[in-house]
């Protein structure tokens, strides 16, 4: 039933032509077609297989670069950094749009399991090669993977297991399985455990021309997979269970999901290791997520992240001595992430910030006009206010209540008197009259309907009064009081002299 | 290669050490679904170890305990942060905080590559093996005066705020309102975490502090309901990885015949995740063979259910005469299989229903201990009808199948209070009786035992 489910997708990609799946998938194809082209501008660098790694990092790294250097490195002159820096920036991109679904699956740090779990694969593939073959421990790295990815979902099925202990269960004892392995290898075989350190610390700068092919190729295959099952990985991250109602097979998308992050994840390990493999996977994704709310968007953005962080990173360490790469590219994803969680417009920490506070001026100045409103009401439009008396009227500070007021004066809400004192103007008048009203309003429907004594309304009407939409003020009036007329106070001013 | 107290009980003594400490820790952290918060600190005290050392210049403890607590400190504190102002879901924060500070901790390192021998694979593998070594100078190893230290320091952390510890665990609104600060709570056990975390570095590596710090908890959840219990056994299943990890690390290479010894802090995590294994499987609660057993033993209930009820109604049909129902018919309406061939025997076995032979095919029938059985589901089922008819807008041919599924879970009093309910009545919706139980009479004849 599951895998019949699973075959019925193009009739309803189909179905769905000018739903938004279809229109959303195509941007991401236009991905996968910047990819390619990009790869095959570059492609007559990939040649030969040099071995170009440590030695011409050093060559670089001794002095200071200048600016030819800088531009040298960065227009991708030299034949090693290219290869590095397309290579990583293949891995980001793709990296980046795959860790956008398991970011949005809650699954961010499953992708630190499978890379620590893929260490027994990489040490039984060991064994069996009689000397280091890359792609047979690439293949080991990804079968353990995959294992762990389902030893993941599996223990899903004791209810007691939550995930993070699954991940938490599977990185550490697939890894200690591992190092058992390899523990082992390292008596019976000397000299070569230099392999699983760049496993672990992963080593970009000892890319060759055929590692970047490799990763070439998984990028291109993850990223037309993310395009090709756009929909069923949106449906699975979004609302698994409508999906599973829906009849899709929600365990073999997941697991699909999954294997590509493996995919990914296997080929990082050799660019950036497998502790830093991880950030790859979320810090593009965690970052585009401040900036849009629609998967697509989101989709190319961390794709973008990611390939920028990979290639700032790789240049900077091709740059400058001493500098890991894997690491560099972690800090240049760090600088991605950090500015976005400061300055992006919606949920940005800057944009809030500026939020709550022009809201909190909004609700002062309200106060404030208010206060006057009810001094009006007692003794006559245009009455002139003492700064004593309007200081006694709340809980606010002297110095604070001086800046509101000279803050109103430059709005045109209020004018200065001699004698520090003040009085509404006629635009003050009319905003200050619908905000008392508003209060008064809120106060009756509490006293009405809520039940709550005329004695304990103030408080909760001074919190809503700011925020009551028209309509419902319109709606307030037709229930309780008639239209434009301020109602009476329910409760003494006590605070008035 | 023999036991050697000198050497391996050391050793086993640093493994249970610092896999008590974790564990212990560890519960908690399981229970606030926390669990790779020791795994980001573990990578994040990176940093904080290199800070350390390129301050003071030397590879002395003190400096670098401190630095990598702060950074462990910073890490929990980040990922608050993020997850609190960048509304960013909580495992992905923690990855970003400790792939970052890792990071900086790897390039600090290298950047000091010059002056000093600081290898990041010490903090991953520990040197367990080599602790003993440290015994020959003096009487007692550093690592196990330092590990017996954090030890003690987190069994009166456990101990102290066990009441806190455990209701800002289960329930932190609660434990607000009780007035435990819970994010104190919360804290203070981070910091206990990177203080046990970055102690046992040296001894056991990371690794095996993740594995230490989640998995003993995780099983002994399997394997309790109690706090206090589930403390227990954790530190049961730690010390049993300890001290099978090291046997199995010493001598197993030997058994399959090879010249070798693997890392003993990987195989006792490897121990560990072999423990949880068992306990998956063979929980008596939560375990899946428990739950196989027990849908069996209910499927197995089930079909003798069905199969009385059939025999009982098979009866009433042919009211006294030729009640007794063809073998292959009876297995044939129950769904047949083994479970319905086991059923019939069983049923045989209790004496609830009877073989006979007519003409030359095996018949089965009711005796009178299995129609007062029957009784009781077919009155739960007819009752069901009726209570379904009177009170929801049912056709009259969507009743049975509600029913069938619900009379095997009516209990005796729930059949009473049904039978209040519908003032006792007599027939259900399709106009069938509804038996009441009466005590049975011993079978005489072929009609023995009718209500």
């Amino acid at each position: 039933m599951r895998c019949r489910t699973l075959k019925k997708r193009p009739r309803n990609g189909a179905a769905g032509n000018d739903g938004p799946g279809r229109v959303l998938t195509a941007p991401v194809s236009w991905l996968v077609v910047g990819i390619a082209l990009a790869f095959c501008f570059s492609s007559d660098v990939f040649g030969a297989g040099w071995v170009l790694g440590q030695q011409s990092q050093t060559a670089t790294g001794v002095v200071r670069p200048g600016p030819a250097e800088l531009i040298r490195a960065l227009s991708l002159r030299d034949y090693n950094t290219r290869i590095v820096v397309l290579g990583t920036t293949l891995l980001g991109a793709a990296a980046g749009v795959i860790g956008t679904f398991a970011y949005l699956r809650k699954r961010a740090l499953l992708g630190d399991a499978l890379s620590h779990a893929t260490l027994p694969g990489i040490a039984i593939a060991f064994m069996l090669s009689s000397q280091k073959h890359l792609g047979l421990l690439l293949l080991g790295a990804t079968i353990a993977g995959v294992l762990g990815v389902i030893v993941v979902l599996g223990m899903r099925m004791v209810p007691r297991i939550k995930e993070d202990a699954a991940i938490g269960v599977v990185l550490s004892v697939f890894f200690g399985a591992g190092m058992v392995l390899f523990s082992l290898i390292q008596q019976m075989r000397t000299g070569d455990e230099a392999g699983l350190q760049s496993f672990i610390y992963g080593q970009a700068a000892a890319m060759l021309g055929r590692d970047a092919m490799l990763i070439a190729t998984v990028a291109v295959i993850v990223v037309l997979g993310s395009a090709l099952f756009f929909k069923e990985f949106r449906l699975v991250c979004f609302d698994r269970s409508y999906a599973g109602a829906q009849g899709w097979a929600v365990n073999w998308i997941d697991l699909l999901m999954m294997c590509l992050v493996v995919l990914i994840t296997v080929v990082g390990l050799q660019a950036v290791g497998l502790i830093l493999v991880v950030a790859l996977l979320i810090i593009p994704a965690a970052a585009a997520r401040f900036w849009t709310d629609r998967l697509t968007s989101m989709v190319l953005l961390a794709g973008v992240f990611g390939a920028a962080s990979c290639y700032v990173g790789a240049t900077l360490s091709a740059l400058m001595p001493r500098l890991p790469t894997g690491a560099v590219i972690v800090i240049a994803a760090g600088v991605v992430f950090a500015i976005s969680m400061l300055v992006s417009p919606h949920r940005g920490l800057l944009a809030s910030m500026v939020r709550q506070w022009s809201l909190a001026r909004r609700v002062a100045r309200q106060h404030l006009l208010r206060a006057m409103a009810e001094f009006e009401e007692q003794r006559g439009a245009g009455t002139v206010v003492r700064f004593d008396e309007l200081l006694r009227k709340r809980t606010w500070r002297a110095n604070r209540l001086n800046r509101l007021i000279r803050r109103a004066g430059g709005g045109g809400l209020v004018v200065a008197e001699p004698d520090s004192s003040f009085r509404l103007t006629s635009h003050g008048r009319d905003e200050a009259r619908r905000i008392l009203r508003n209060h008064r309003l809120w106060e009756m429907y509490l006293i009405k309907y809520a039940d709550i004594a005329p004695s304990h309304v103030d408080r909760d009407a001074d919190e809503v009064e700011h925020i009551l939409p028209p309509a419902l003020v319109t709606e307030l009036e037709q229930a309780i009081a008639k239209a434009g007329r301020i109602p009476p106070s329910p409760h003494p001013l006590e605070t008035v002299v | 290669m023999g036991w050697n107290w000198g050497i391996d009980g050391w050793i086993v003594l640093v493994g249970i050490l610092s896999a008590c400490s974790c564990a212990l820790l560890g519960n908690y952290l399981v229970l606030r679904k926390l669990s790779l918060m020791g795994d980001a600190i573990s990578h994040a005290v990176l940093p904080g170890l290199a800070i350390a050392f390129i301050l003071t210049g030397s590879r002395s403890s003190w400096p670098m305990f401190v630095g990598a607590v702060a950074v462990g400190g910073l890490t929990a504190l980040l990922t608050e942060a993020i997850t609190r102002y960048g509304k960013v879901e909580h495992g992905a924060a923690m990855g970003v905080v400790f792939s970052i500070l890792f990071a900086v901790g790897l390039i600090l390192i290298r950047q000091a590559a010059d002056h000093v021998d600081l290898d990041p694979g010490c903090v991953l593998y520990g040197n367990i093996v080599q602790i003993p070594l440290d015994a020959i100078a003096t009487t007692v190893p550093p690592a196990v005066l330092n590990l017996s230290i954090v030890l003690v320091l987190n069994l009166l952390f456990v101990g102290l705020f066990y009441k806190e510890l455990k209701i800002s665990a289960f329930d932190p609104d609660l434990a607000t309102t009780q007035g435990i600060n819970a994010s104190a709570m919360h804290y203070a056990l981070m910091i206990m975490v990177a203080i046990t975390t970055v102690a046992n570095f040296e001894a056991v590596g990371s690794i095996l502090v993740i594995a230490m710090l989640i998995v003993p908890g995780v099983t002994a959840h399997l394997l309790t309901d109690r706090l206090g219990m589930m403390i227990l056994l954790s530190l049961g299943v730690a010390v049993a990885s300890a001290v099978c990890g090291h046997v199995l690390a010493a001598f197993g290479p030997g058994w399959i015949g090879l010249e070798a010894s693997a890392n003993t802090a990987a195989m006792m995590a490897v121990v560990a995740g072999a423990l949880l294994g068992a306990a998956i499987l063979f929980s008596p609660q939560q375990g899946i063979l428990a739950k196989v057993v027990h849908r069996a033993a209910l499927s197995a209930q089930i079909v003798r259910q069905d199969i009385l009820g059939l025999l009982y109604r098979w009866r009433e049909l042919h009211d006294g005469r030729g009640q007794a129902m063809r073998r292959d018919d009876v297995l044939a309406a129950v769904g047949g299989g083994r479970i319905a061939r086991r059923a019939l025997r069983r049923l045989a076995r209790l004496r609830n229903i009877e073989r006979i032979n007519l003409e030359g095919q095996t018949h089965f029938r009711l005796t009178g201990s299995g129609v007062a059985e029957a009784v009781q589901l077919v009155g739960s089922h007819r009752l069901w009808e009726s209570y379904l008819d009177k009170h929801f807008d049912l056709a009259a041919d969507h009743l049975h199948a509600p029913a069938e599924r619900v009379e095997h879970y009516i209990t005796p009093e729930m059949r009473e209070q049904l039978r209040d309910q519908l003032t006792d009545p007599t027939h259900d919706p399709h106009g069938k009786p509804i038996p009441r139980h009466q005590t049975p009479d011993p079978p005489t004849g072929p009609d023995a035992g009718r209500p």
